[in-house]
């Protein structure tokens, strides 16, 4: 009787390991069109030879790694030296991801607290009230920012009208502009996040902390931001991924001077001056640095949970 | 000593004279209100030093949010409060030398427990060493000292209730309060707690203001009670007072299990008062001021005050039938029909079995009481 019913069990768990199997294939095909398979096409890309006129030969080279990371001189038959033109490209990029995400976080942080501090009720209005100008398309968003900041446009006119400038400050075309598309393109990922684990808080932690004779300040450093870390790192990354390898704002507000990987990367595939291979490698560069930051995070993340066990 | 007492009468009668210092918490006409809801309507009370303090009532009747207006999480709109003389109603929470246990703990979820407890010394000013071996100390007094490394999700329920104490404990504070602190633990667990809490209130000669829902808690552990409902004070005093004497109907109703009785009062003599409750049934109980003759009132008669018998007995008898008996473990409740009046309840021990107090159903007898059993309340 009893082994009947131990038999019957396991072929109950049996029954749903495979119909687990089943209702999860779906979403292995969708990975693995969606995620895998472009991944690989670009790693195989990278070690191709270019074609002219855009597109690939089907022969090993690992010239676009070479070009990338190495100077041989114009006609490529000096010695090997450093090429720094990409690597400083790559170095601006990540400089430039980091300021717009700190940028965010600085806006975002409050903001979200703000928000999850208010009453239930009228949380999802703030929220929704956040994500509305997102409905409209990237480059749009990005191009009125083009006319908001130029020399000529409403911020400088209305800064002048106060008299607090007597000429117009020069924004477009700088670094701070670009920062500043992207801060405001990525805005609603470091707010959400955040906004989500500010809201899970137990604020009687804070209470606690205060009738422990901690001051506000201290409560923020020693309790709050401890408890809400996922949520801000979370933050962080889906800011800083992106921004990384954006080409619209360095595009439009930085001019030719703040190139970054991601207008690098574009201009490869684009019309006929492009070089497949060149992009794919640089793509993967930036693939293995955003896997490398990934991974840095996420065994900090795990120590942390070790340790609170 | 008579002088002092003297001034502290005076001093309750006088709201303008200057607080005295020997009281731990004075709370003096404080109200709160929440837009244009009044949760507290001007509470006036005095609680001594090392005095195990109660506030009971049910949910809503403000006595959390007395509590938290004395930690400081809820401002006073309006009066005031002292600390042994302080006035402390402007200071924020973390300037009041009182501690808090909280209902859901609120224990820092990552930090050890060792940390916990350290983290109001530290805050402070003890250097990070001091606080450790403080807090240490702290957890060998509630015993946890083999915990003091694990996080607080690794604890179980009444664990985590001693580290929230003991956190509280450890930075010394002039006042603990216990906001419904053993309401999360399973019975047999909350038995052991109110005596271990009121051993260490002993103990540290700390005073203790314990909110509960929980009357049976209150009566058990308290030295004094004050019984809250709808945002007033329906009654301070010792448990003894408030289970014997209780002022109104709603602390007879909310203290314990009880008699309530439609009466009126037809003779008042002697400092007794003569009430019939229908059906031709007259009880003497002892005269209440501000109930004249002719009040319609009620009467509480505690169901362990009553005794049955085949015969009227001495003191007061009433003649009814035994309707249902219920065990009840140590007690056995009869529910008793008068003829043409009220039902009442008999509570009789389960050790008078044997003495002939139990009747079958149906079974006509007297129900008895002592002269004055019966207490007359002010609605």
């Amino acid at each position: 009787m009893a082994a009947g019913a131990a038999s019957g069990g396991s072929a109950t768990t049996d029954t749903y390991a495979s119909a687990r199997n089943l209702l999860l294939l779906p979403s292995w095909v969708i990975l693995g069109i969606f995620v895998l398979a472009p991944v690989i096409m670009m790693l195989i890309y990278s070690f191709l030879t270019k074609e002219f006129r855009g597109g690939v030969i089907w022969q090993f080279s690992l010239a676009a790694y070479d070009q990338f990371f190495f100077d041989r001189g114009l006609f490529g038959d000096e010695p090997a030296k450093i090429e720094w033109t990409y690597i400083n490209i790559f170095w601006r990029s990540t400089w430039q991801a980091g300021a717009a995400t700190i940028l965010s976080l600085l806006i975002g942080f409050p903001t979200a607290y703000f928000i999850a501090t208010r009453e239930e009720s009228v949380r999802p209005i703030w929220v929704f009230l956040i994500t509305i100008p997102y409905w409209v398309n990237l480059l749009i968003r990005t191009v009125s920012m083009k006319f908001l900041l130029r020399d000529e446009g409403p911020l400088n006119d209305f800064l002048m009208s106060t008299g607090l400038i007597d000429s117009p400050i020069h924004i477009i075309n700088t670094n701070f502009a670009v920062q500043l598309g992207l801060f405001y393109s990525y805005l609603p990922f470091m707010v959400l996040p955040i906004y989500a684990a500010v809201e899970r808080y137990n604020f009687s932690m804070s209470e606690a902390a205060a009738d422990l004779y901690a001051s506000k300040w201290v409560t923020l450093r020693r309790i709050v931001l401890p408890a809400i870390k996922p949520g801000v790192i979370a933050g962080c990354i889906l800011v800083f991924v992106p921004s990384l390898g954006s080409f619209l704002a360095p595009d439009l507000l930085g001019g030719a001077k703040n190139f970054m990987i991601g207008s690098l990367i574009e201009e490869q595939f684009k019309g006929n001056a492009g070089n497949w291979p060149f992009g794919a490698a640089a793509s993967m560069v930036l693939l293995s640095m955003v896997l490398i930051i990934l991974m840095i995070f996420a065994r900090q993340q795990s120590k942390a949970d070790k340790a609170e066990g | 000593m008579p002088d002092e007492a003297f001034n502290m009468a005076q001093h309750h009668k006088d709201a303008d004279m200057s607080p005295s210092s020997t009281a731990a918490i004075e709370v003096r006409d404080a109200v709160k209100r929440y837009g244009t809801f009044t949760a507290l309507k001007r509470i006036s009370l005095t609680i001594e030093d090392n005095e195990f303090f109660t506030l009971l009532g049910p949910s809503g009747c403000g006595k959390t949010t007395l509590l938290r207006m004395i930690a400081g999480f809820e401002d006073v709109t309006e009066g005031a409060i002292h600390l042994f003389g302080d006035p402390i109603a402007d200071l924020p929470p973390h300037q009041r030398p009182v501690n808090t246990v909280f209902q859901n703990y609120a224990l820092f979820p990552h930090m050890t427990i060792l940390e916990n407890v350290a983290f109001g010394l530290e805050m402070r000013g003890k250097s990070k060493s001091e606080a450790r071996s403080k807090a240490g100390e702290m957890l060998e007094l509630v015993q946890l000292s083999e915990f003091a490394k694990r996080k607080p999700s690794q604890l179980s329920g009444g664990q985590q209730q001693r580290v929230a104490l003991a956190r509280a404990l450890a930075p010394q504070p002039k006042v603990l309060l216990l906001d419904e602190p053993l309401s999360a633990l399973d019975l047999k667990l909350r038995k052991a707690m109110q005596l271990e809490l009121k051993h260490l209130q002993r103990e540290t000669g700390i005073t203790f203001i314990f909110v509960t829902h929980d009357q049976e808690e209150a009566l058990t552990m308290s030295d004094r009670i004050a019984v809250m409902s709808a945002g007033e004070m329906q009654q301070l005093g010792s448990p003894t007072d408030i289970y014997e004497r209780p002022r109104n109907m709603f602390v007879a109703d909310f203290i314990g299990e009880t008699n309530l009785l439609e009466v009126s009062v037809d003779a008042i003599a002697g400092g007794r008062a003569t009430c019939h409750l229908g059906g031709g049934h007259e009880l003497t109980c002892n005269e209440v001021e501000g109930i004249g003759v002719g009040a319609k009132v009620h009467l509480s008669i505690r169901p362990e005050r009553l005794f049955m018998s085949e015969e009227p007995a001495e003191g007061e008898s009433l003649k009814g039938r035994i309707k249902e008996n219920i065990f009840v473990g140590t007690d056995i409740s009869t529910i008793v029909e008068l003829a043409e009046g009220p039902d009442f309840i008999v509570r009789t021990s389960n050790s008078d079995r044997g003495n002939k107090r139990i009747f079958e159903p149906g079974t006509e007898m007297f129900v008895n009481m002592e002269l004055g059993a019966g207490r007359l309340l002010i609605d």
